[in-house]
């Protein structure tokens, strides 16, 4: 392999010259340049951190309920105060935390540098995204403040109980308004990934040469443009009925109730994937760096993205098996189908480990956490998919421990992406030691308060009760489920520790992780239109094959070196 | 087994502890053997009903498949995780694509899925069938409580929250539910049945249950419905035919049925008098 030439490297035309150490844009520094910027990176930025904010404020109503969960005659809230945290919680945590996070935080920041492109399709619209989510969280959190309280219906504002009748406050008023602002927000950035990924990718970077974290976007992209309109759609049509005198969904003028279930579902379980699938990006992306080697089976990866994503267009009922109007079979085989899928991207992410050098940075043990975790809750999720055995589970605790499961798991790849980005956003690392305190909290905490929820629904407890008077043998796994939430609390508080610990303390220099992808090709942090120079792409690792010429992927056994075929065009 | 050591006077002494070894050992073996015929209940119970039986069956056939795939794969992470640590700065081999193994952890899954879908739909059918004979209980829920009325009979059972009215069924006898709601979406829940069903406002929900036991078992509402949601509980008594009969006679109140009838029509009513009706899609 040693006649192999090194590569040549692309000059940019708009190149400033070789001097890339400190290449600030012309503009405002501090906040105002945080206020007026369009550059992906900054909006990226702010979308991280405000999302993390959002996880902290979520996390800590997640305490209070856990804490309220004691004993079974607990009143430390009100029963009418524990509706409003719960709801908030799942409010918080599902629509300004774990969506912003998925697919506006790391994704404006990656996505563009990992096609070579220097900024999004629409910048300005980038910003007025972001604008929208901060303006729409501020809304939704600010029920707190008004006479009657926060939203008290549940995340999912089921009707009737939405209606002007049962919920009257304004809480509920500022709850759709936020969810609206946000929802617009999650549109366009919809909108400016599609475009970015379709338009701006660099000369050589095929469709089937992006990174995974890229594709998993692009369908992220394609699904939120497939499902948020739908979810906004059915929040004016609320608001109409709560304000306006419409009767779309209450019974007394015409209306159908379990239409919103429709509606809400129709968006809601592509959500999850909109949740999910740039977390399978992350990890996917972690363990082929860490493991050194290249994604096993990146093609099928690909596949299983796009399946994943057509096939969770068609199972939006699965949450109504027990309403008694929607046709079983169907859901039942489409939501199992959705296994085969998730499957085969678990064995991909085994099969990338194998046979590697496995390097167990805290990003890497975030992206274990997140396989043995997704792997707990992807099980039982297949037993939802069966309508017998969800009338069973349905609207208990086996329920709450599947999505935590789930969301936990997605909550390790969030980490698992902070640790390795991180150093390429900020230019700093990390403080390794802190990390893997904080991945073991994380970890153990995780399963701690998950895996006694699972019992308890299966003894019966049903989700969003305050007290359980009547069963206080449920009081023991609540109480090691509440410490388990402890843990993970612990783990965040570690995470910010760290944060501040380790400010502009370790240089990262601009490829700490022997990466594979375009984003470790520029400097930490990236100038302002990302690349001075890139260097010639011929399979999803460019990085990669220009630091270690000779080592392309390798298939059954045979070296296809396309670099020693293939001349330069 | 290390083969026993004969010495001329006869059996060793190793063997002999051998044998005696041999003769105790397999107490533990066939313990386990047996244990191994009854299959683990994997969290859930059996329940009291027909259908709470073959659900539980289900779960235990999902249980089993949960664990073989979740042990495998968990074995495969672990074995990675541990064998493929760094040891050194070399470039592992680039392996990328392995298409028979691709197309393996394609088709298993496919065929595992397919399998449990079958049984599923077994279970499923058998557990929304709609026999004709039997008793029948219209369950009316509202913020926060039940109502069961029993129609004919001039029976009706009323409570809120901690009040905890009790349905009385009989055992080994069809009960047919209407399950209905006076105002928003309530969930009429029985752990012991292994079942649940949302009594939506504006549609009747109907099924059959079949006690199969009886006794006194814990209702709640599982379906968010407002502020005493944590308290909207009921009970099932499952009781002999004849205690039945006799607690029907006991109850027998016909101005109170007819003003709990009437009630109900007039919430409903009021509602909408059209869209009752019975829910689609179950059989």
């Amino acid at each position: 392999m040693t006649d192999v030439l090194a590569p040549p490297i692309t000059a940019l035309p708009d190149e400033h010259g070789l001097d890339h150490d400190h290449e600030e844009p012309h503009g405002p520094t501090g906040i105002l340049k945080w206020m007026t910027s369009t550059d992906h990176k900054v909006i990226g930025m702010s979308y991280t951190v405000t999302s993390v904010i959002m996880m902290v404020i979520g996390g800590a109503f997640a305490e209070i309920i856990r804490a309220q969960l004691w004993t079974p005659n607990s009143n430390l809230v009100s029963l009418a105060q524990f509706n409003e945290l719960f709801t908030m919680h799942g409010s918080v945590m599902i629509y300004l935390f774990a969506g912003p996070f998925a697919f506006a935080a790391l994704a404006n920041i990656i996505v563009p540098i990992q096609i070579g492109a220097p900024d999004m399709a629409f910048p300005r619209l980038n910003a007025l995204s972001y604008w929208l989510y901060l303006t729409g969280s501020i809304t939704l959190l600010s029920g707190f403040f008004v006479s009657g309280g926060a939203a008290n219906f549940g995340w999912v504002a089921y009707a009737p109980l939405s209606n002007s009748i049962n919920t009257p406050g304004a809480g509920a008023d500022l709850w759709i308004g936020g969810l609206l602002l946000t929802g617009f927000s999650a549109i366009f950035t919809g909108v400016n990934i599609t475009a970015t990924v379709f338009y701006l990718r660099a000369p050589g970077m095929t469709m089937f040469r992006m990174p995974i974290f890229t594709w998993n976007l692009l369908v992220t992209a394609i699904l939120i443009l497939l499902a948020f309109p739908v979810l906004t759609a059915g929040l004016i049509m609320l608001y109409c009925d709560r304000h306006f005198g419409t009767h779309i969904f209450s019974v007394a003028g015409g209306g159908v109730p379990v239409l919103w279930q429709h509606i809400f579902w129709f968006w809601g379980h592509p959500e999850v994937y909109i949740l999910a699938l740039p977390f399978f990006g992350m990890v996917t992306e972690i363990i082929a760096v860490f493991s050194r080697k290249p994604v096993f089976g990146y093609k099928g990866m690909v596949f299983a993205t796009l399946t994943i994503g057509a096939l969770s267009l068609g199972v939006w009922a699965h949450h109504m098996f027990t309403t008694g109007v929607v046709l079983l079979p169907f859901f039942s085989i489409m939501s199992l189908l959705i296994a085969v899928p998730t499957g085969i991207k678990m064995f991909n992410w085994i099969g990338t480990m194998w046979r590697g050098q496995i390097w167990f940075s805290t990003a890497m043990l975030m992206a274990v956490g997140f396989l043995v975790t997704f792997l707990i809750g992807g099980l039982t999720g297949i037993y939802l998919a069966s309508p017998p055995l969800d009338f069973f589970t349905h609207d208990t605790y086996f329920v709450v421990a599947h999505f935590h499961s789930i969301v936990m798991a997605l909550v390790m790849g969030a980490m698992g992406g902070l640790y390795y980005w991180g150093p390429k956003i900020t230019g700093y690392m990390l403080n390794e030691v802190i990390g893997k305190i904080q991945f073991w909290f994380l970890f153990v905490g995780t399963q701690v308060f998950t895996l006694p929820m699972y019992l308890l629904g299966l003894r019966g407890m049903p989700r969003r009760i305050a007290i359980y008077p009547l069963h206080p043998s449920w009081q023991f796994l609540n109480d090691v489920s509440s410490v388990g939430a402890l843990l993970v609390g612990i783990s965040t508080i570690a995470f910010i520790v760290n944060v501040a610990y380790s400010w502009k303390k370790y240089p990262a220099g601009d490829n700490p992780w022997d990466g594979h992808t375009l984003e470790w090709f520029t400097t930490s942090p990236p100038p302002h239109h990302n690349f001075y120079r890139l260097p010639q792409i011929r399979s999803e690792r460019p990085t990669w094959d220009y630091n270690h010429p000779g080592h392309g992927a390798a298939e059954h056994g045979h070296h296809h070196d396309e670099r020693k075929e293939v001349p330069v065009p | 087994m290390a083969p026993p050591t004969l010495t001329p006077q006869g059996v060793s002494k190793r063997s002999q502890l051998w044998r005696r070894v041999r003769r105790v050992a397999w107490l533990p073996v066939a313990a386990l053997a047996l244990a191994g015929c009854r299959i683990p209940n994997f969290g859930a119970s059996p329940g009291a009903t027909t259908s709470s039986r073959s659900v539980f069956h289900l779960w235990q056939g999902f249980s089993i498949g949960a664990v073989v795939v979740g042990g495998i794969t968990t074995i495969l992470i672990v074995w990675a995780v541990f064998r493929y640590r760094r040891k050194g700065e070399h470039i592992p081999k680039q392996s990328q694509y392995h298409i028979p193994l691709e197309l393996t952890y394609t088709i298993v899954p496919i065929l595992i899925v397919l399998g449990l879908f079958a049984a599923t739909l077994v279970v499923e059918n058998k557990e929304l069938a709609d026999p004709r004979t039997g008793v029948t209980v219209d369950v009316n829920a509202f913020q926060w409580g039940w109502k069961f009325t029993y129609p004919g009979k001039d029976v009706v059972v009323v409570g809120e929250t901690t009040e905890n009215p009790e349905m009385v069924i009989p055992v080994n006898e069809n009960v047919h539910i209407n399950l209905t709601s006076s105002d928003v979406i309530h969930g009429f829940y029985v752990h012991a049945f292994n079942f649940s069903r949302y009594a939506l406002p504006g549609v009747l929900n109907q099924f059959t249950l079949r006690a199969v036991e009886t006794g006194t078992f814990n209702g709640q509402c599982t379906q968010l419905c407002g502020l005493y949601h944590s308290l909207m509980f009921f009970r099932v008594k499952v009781v002999p035919d004849a205690t039945y009969t006799k607690w029907l006679a006991a109850n027998y109140n016909p101005a109170a049925a007819r003003a709990a009838q009437s009630a109900t029509n007039q919430q409903t009513s009021s509602v909408v008098p059209t869209k009752l009706q019975k829910s689609e899609g179950d059989n």
